[in-house]
């Protein structure tokens, strides 16, 4: 069987951090378990995990009033999922759901916040691996608002 | 004697069938006017086809390479011409001149795995060289198709991907910019699915295929993959009316889109495929 330690430390994001923290994620880490349409969490609630996804596919949605649930983006295996946790003020700005069963290490990130207050040195180091996250995420989202498939007037 | 090939001559060929492939794009199935004729392609090439009294248009040819019988072109309805061809019926007659253009060197991919990126309607000039890989698919590596749409309702070709998905040996990825309801499949830009596909870059060869902007980011993510420039083959689109690279409105840098590509090497057009100003 895997332990969670492998699986983390054999992952890019992870490996970045340094085998230096490596047992601090460990002990901050769980398995966890979402069935299809299961929600992982709900925009406004408070940000205190995030994922890194090992099988399956979650939706990052918006609710829209009179259109309902919105995909915006979907992340699937390999994939981190959730960055509100390093951001005051620490709540998510969408909802997640799985769309099929998915399997997924939350990482406790109410632990981690106060381990980045302590060791800023953990924290330059998780700002720098979600920055590249984030980044990515908005260059995609940029691409998308430019409906490149859509026809030119 | 044979008549010698002019290429700027147009053969008549008659519609065998004409199908709606999504809302704004179809397919059109041609044979030459005897019927017992056939038109021998390589995957990317493309013909143009002359609505008489209209115009003509360059089109990708979409079909099979190894049923040249079954001559099939998918375009979008864009243009007075292409309007023009999405009315035609069975039966009607249109010109075609071609085949022109390069190809993708599927041939030269033997033992290599290969990533085909496909954005829209850029599908359809990859189709014939899927067939192909797939025809021989023993003397590839890994095979993986990634293809972004707009939304779920403008995916090319559904049933055939569905199909292909299916086999084994083959990885099929599919994205969409906007999901709608019901749609459980994935969403975002056909780039996101770069990181994913099973491929190894340092032995893979890619055949892009798409607007140009979803290309130009699609070349950036598989360059930080790992996949060399010599190993990016994109597919372009200009002005092309001739098609024998004389009148020059399809000129790309110093090159013609119309005889040097439409498939061209990344590496030998990248000081071209960056300026703006071309």
């Amino acid at each position: 069987m895997e332990t969670l330690e492998r699986i983390l430390a054999e992952h890019p994001f992870f490996q970045q951090l340094g085998p230096k923290y490596m047992q601090l994620l460990v002990s901050c880490a769980s398995n966890v378990r979402f069935e299809a349409d299961q929600y992982l969490f709900r925009e406004g609630d408070e940000a205190n995990h995030f994922y890194f996804i090992r099988h399956g596919k979650v939706a990052i949605q918006i609710f829209v009033p009179g259109r309902g649930p919105i995909t915006l983006q979907t992340v699937g295996e390999g994939e981190m999922l959730g960055w509100s946790w390093l951001i005051p003020p620490y709540q998510w700005r969408f909802d997640a759901q799985a769309l099929e069963l998915t399997r997924a290490i939350a990482l406790d990130a109410k632990c981690l916040r106060t381990k980045c207050e302590e060791d800023h040195d953990l924290g330059y180091a998780f700002m720098k691996q979600f920055a590249l996250v984030i980044s990515e995420r908005l260059q995609a989202a940029r691409l998308q608002l430019l409906d490149v498939y859509g026809v030119r007037a | 004697m044979p008549t010698p090939f002019d290429p700027m001559t147009p053969n008549p060929y008659r519609i065998r069938r004409a199908h709606r492939e999504t809302h704004d794009t179809f397919s059109l199935e041609l044979e030459t006017v005897n019927g017992d004729g056939a038109l021998s392609f390589a995957p990317g090439q493309f013909n143009m086809l002359y609505v008489f009294g209209v115009g003509e248009v360059p089109i990708s040819i979409s079909g099979d390479p190894q049923q040249p019988r079954k001559l099939i072109h998918t375009t979008r309805e864009v243009g007075a011409v292409t309007r023009a061809l999405r009315r035609l019926k069975r039966g009607d007659t249109l010109g075609v001149r071609g085949p022109f253009g390069t190809h993708w060197p599927v041939e030269e991919c033997a033992g290599s795995d290969v990533v085909i990126v496909a954005g829209g309607i850029g599908l359809a000039p990859l189709r014939p060289a899927l067939y192909q890989l797939m025809a021989q698919r023993e003397r590839f590596g890994k095979l993986a198709l990634l293809y972004g749409a707009r939304t779920p309702g403008d995916i090319l070709y559904p049933h055939e991907l569905q199909r292909w998905r299916a086999h084994f040996d083959l990885d099929v990825y599919v994205t969409v910019d906007r999901g709608e309801s019901g749609w459980r499949g994935n969403v975002g830009v056909v780039t996101t699915l770069i990181p994913r596909a099973p491929f190894d870059p340092h032995n893979a060869v890619a055949f892009v295929c798409g607007p140009e902007i979803m290309m130009r980011f699609t070349i950036q993510e598989l360059e930080k993959r790992g996949v060399a420039a010599q190993n990016i083959y994109v597919s372009l689109e200009r002005n092309m009316k001739c098609a024998i690279g004389l009148c020059g409105h399809c000129q790309f840098g110093p090159t013609f889109v119309c005889k040097d590509g439409p498939v061209f090497r990344y590496d030998h057009i990248k000081a071209w495929f960056e300026k703006r100003e071309i």
